[in-house]
């Protein structure tokens, strides 16, 4: 590789958030017409690295050189400017406008008279999509599309902005298969063209498919980085990804886990044809005391708002629900929780509260058992307390501000939450998502945990890995409903993948 | 490298405390800054009797204040306290004889019966703004504006134009009579204050209400009845509108329609001008009392001082909004605070 090829050329970036090392010393060299992939587990600095190169990160230590000359962009725009575009993880459309506003957001065609050129506009929009492969009307409102086709917008905005180094993360999450290999075949012109894509992913079959060259990261720092050859595999690259001492998680990214429910236990819940237009239909299900059911599907396939309505949060159009034998009416969160639902959503945005106290947020959903009418503030700090010992929560105390908290352990205080009186069942969605290997294999712990203490625990994930690694009976939703049940069976991702 | 990763710990604390604590300290300031203007700039400002005024003057927006605080809490709105509190003051009126040259078609019972269905009728028109809002899904913006409106017809249709002057004598002593020299009007006031605070700071309910204003996705997710709580601070604060209007009839000396015209404003400055977020989940009573104190210095000061009373209605007007971009900013502070961590 001649010198003159290298595009982007960073050294010894290094990044901290308040006091945490996001990236130390890190190099990294991009070269022209070349699809590179980032791959690392959450929190191993990938991220970081790109939102710098995007101007997103301002402050930094290190060097960034751009086609030789030293850069430092101190906004979006400004790397927009040198022809550095990125798509975010985070969907960032706009679903009230339309499919075309969408794709011109921010660069719309305006004719002589200084109007908005709709026909152009239309007329571009539909022309970028069909290269993805979308044949659609682009004066339809993109909020009424599935989101694989939101997401497939705001690539073509990015891919045919006219940027010469394309950052994508996470591009394939929220797609089919059939629209992978479209948008794949997009970034092999755009390559053969001599652009520069940089591909962050963690589906490594994706990351093997398309990319010519490969970084690994890992806890901030840069593992290795070498051409894509026939020697590299899933398991060549884990290895790298995770390191020692991690075998457990690295047999559940290869696959073959061997699924055994729990014999003779009682069934704590059972569903029965729930059903919520534009969401799920028809879907039954049962979990026992003392497992874990996983349940896993592509996003958007409708898992989220399963448990959603599994919890009461969303009204089913029809259903029954049972607890222990006796009917449940799904009618509000509160009822569940008193039930014995326990839930855990998502993001811990809408599951924790920031500006509070640790212990506050440990008592909120348990307040009713501490107290009728007098709070026991005395009582709430003890339990707090308790969970922080428990699961290993690293916090100055119980009056520590929620927000001041690293990710992974409010997630923990988000599970703490449910765990001072146990629930009959659990319900967790996306419970590892955005946490490094540690955080993660605390969860797994805890879960493990509380399922053997007899609780009846069901997993929404759209990480194959979450699934493989907890659950004891896999249910795989696809478009709404159930399309495949695995138990008492031995299972790999590529089944798992196959049925979804 | 490592000496500013060392300093930045210490100075990022002081600047936290700093910011969760602007909205509370520059409340404090503004009384503080006020009451020494006026002391300097009129002789009879600073004197007990005085103080007796201003406390009297802000005692019926400090009844309403009550009930909106909570709503605030919950980054809810209630826009119909003063026309709640118009409507039961003249229902009072109106089940109460009243003297043979007031020309009004209306029902006199016994007083304890007309305390009764007023009360009755505050606590209806809360529950049915609670429907609107919690069953239904109207904003509350919305709702409380229509409830203002409906309110204020119903105090029309009851006094058509007619001036009521008899309230039940309970309420008549409550509004305007005296104890030991102090007027019972701030003793139930005080008294309206202690409860809001004991219940937002001491009960399970009160924290409820917190949490909701704080982050109303997650406290749902808690398993929290966020409807509950909104219905009820709803109907809580049409409760001290209702009170605050029956008191405010026999302190006013009479019943008629648009007579509670300012105390919407008044009461929602006093809860924002306190540091109570607009936002929800910050703030509370102590607050609130700060903000009714700036309110009551302010309008009784500006008498003290011989100002030209119509330039009083635009001052009050640059305080409040000055006390909205305060509020505005606390919260960006904080807000631009957390999302760094």
């Amino acid at each position: 590789m001649d010198e003159a090829a290298i595009r982007l050329k960073m050294s010894h970036i290094s990044k901290s958030f308040g006091g945490v090392e996001a990236l130390r010393g890190v190099d990294f060299t991009l070269r022209r017409g070349e699809i590179h992939a980032l791959v690392g587990e959450n929190g191993a600095g990938k991220s970081t690295l790109m939102k710098i190169i995007a101007g997103v990160h301002a402050g930094f230590e290190g060097e960034m050189l751009l086609d030789g000359a030293p850069v430092h962009f101190h906004s979006a725009r400004d790397a927009l400017k040198h022809g550095i575009g990125m798509v975010h993880q985070e969907l960032s459309v706009v679903p009230q406008l339309t499919v075309a506003e969408n794709v011109y957001l921010g660069v719309q065609p305006i004719t002589r008279l200084g109007a908005v050129d709709w026909a152009a506009m239309n007329k571009g929009a539909r022309e970028q999509l069909q290269k993805l492969g979308l044949d659609l009307d682009p004066r339809m409102i993109l909020g009424d599309l599935p989101i694989g086709i939101q997401q497939l917008v705001e690539l073509s905005r990015v891919l045919f902005s006219g940027a010469s180094i394309i950052i994508l993360d996470e591009p394939t999450s929220a797609l089919s298969p059939p629209e992978i290999e479209r948008l794949f075949r997009s970034l092999r012109s755009l390559r053969d063209q001599g652009n520069s894509i940089i591909f962050i992913s963690h589906f490594l079959e994706d990351v093997l498919a398309i990319a010519d060259e490969i970084t690994i990261f890992r806890n901030g720092r840069k593992v290795v980085a070498a051409p894509v050859t026939p020697e590299i595999d899933k398991a060549w690259i884990i290895q790298r990804m995770i390191g020692k001492g991690h075998e457990e998680l690295e047999s559940s990214y290869l696959g073959d886990i061997t699924l055994a429910s729990p014999k003779g236990a009682r069934t704590v819940l059972e569903a029965e044809g729930l059903s919520k237009a534009g969401a799920f239909r028809d879907v039954s299900l049962t979990v026992k005391g003392g497992e874990i059911l996983g349940i896993y599907g592509f996003m958007g396939c409708g898992q989220i708002e399963l448990a959603r309505a599994l919890f009461g949060k969303l009204k089913c159009d029809a259903g029954l629900l049972k607890l222990d034998g006796a009917p449940h009416k799904l009618s509000n969160t509160a009822r569940a929780a008193k039930a014995g639902i326990a839930y855990v959503p998502e993001s811990r945005r809408s599951m924790l509260f920031h500006h509070e106290p640790i212990y506050k947020n440990t008592s909120i959903a348990i307040l009713e058992r501490l107290s009728r009418l007098w709070l026991k503030p005395d009582a709430e700090r003890k339990i707090a307390r308790q969970h922080i010992e428990s699961l290993s929560i690293k916090t100055p105390g119980t009056e520590a501000l929620l927000g001041n908290l690293s990710g992974g352990n409010q997630q923990k205080v988000g599970v703490a939450k449910w765990l001072t009186y146990l629930p009959k069942v659990l319900i967790l969605s996306e419970p590892t998502r955005g946490m490094d290997v540690g955080a993660k294999e605390d969860v797994v712990k805890i879960v493990r945990n509380l399922r053997d203490q007899g609780v009846g625990i069901i997993i929404f994930s759209t990480e194959p890995e979450t699934v493989l690694s907890l659950a004891d009976r896999i249910m795989v939703m696809r478009k709404g409903t159930v399309s495949q049940e695995f138990a008492d069976e031995t299972i790999s991702k590529d089944r798992l993948l196959a049925a979804a | 490298m490592t000496s500013t990763s060392e300093a930045r710990p210490a100075r990022q604390s002081v600047g936290d405390w700093f910011r969760n604590q602007l909205s509370n300290i520059a409340p404090f300031l503004t009384l503080l800054f006020l009451v020494a203007f006026f002391s300097f700039a009129s002789s009879s400002f600073m004197s007990f009797g005085n103080l007796q005024n201003i406390l009297q003057q802000v005692s019926i927006t400090a009844i309403i204040a009550v009930g909106l605080t909570f709503v605030i809490l919950t980054a809810e709105i209630d826009l119909s306290v003063a026309s709640v509190a118009n409507a039961t003051g003249i229902v009072v009126a109106f089940f109460t004889l009243q003297d043979a040259s007031v020309n009004i078609a209306n029902i006199p019972l016994a007083g304890g019966f007309a305390i009764i269905l007023a009360i009755a009728t505050c606590v209806a028109l809360g529950g049915i703004t609670a429907i609107g809002v919690t069953r239904i899904g109207i904003p509350s913006f919305i709702m409380t504006l229509a409830m203002l409106q409906i309110c204020d017809g119903i105090s029309a249709m009851l006094v058509r134009g007619q001036i009521a002057y008899a309230v039940p004598s309970l309420v008549g002593e409550l509004g305007s009579g005296s104890i030991f020299g102090i007027p019972w009007l701030i003793i139930v006031a005080a008294l309206a204050l202690l409860i809001g605070h004991v219940v937002l700071t001491y009960t399970r309910f009160g924290r409820y209400v917190y949490m909701v204003g704080g982050n109303r996705e997650a406290a749902e997710y808690s398993g929290v009845n966020v409807k509950l709580i909104i219905a009820a601070v709803l109907m809580i604060s049409a409760f001290c509108s209702g009170l605050a209007g029956m008191l405010g009839v026999a302190y006013f000396g009479s019943a008629q329609q648009n007579e509670f015209g300012t105390y919407l404003l008044d009461a929602i400055a006093a809860v924002v001008v306190g540091g109570t977020s607009l936002f929800g989940g910050r703030g509370g009573i102590g607050n609130t009392i700060i903000g009714l104190f700036v309110l009551g210095v302010l309008n009784n000061g500006l008498d003290h001082i011989n100002i030209d009373s119509f330039l009083k209605i635009l001052i009050r007007g640059l305080i409040l909004l000055a006390a909205l971009i305060i509020n505005i900013y606390a919260e960006r502070l904080r807000v631009s605070r957390s999302a760094s961590h």
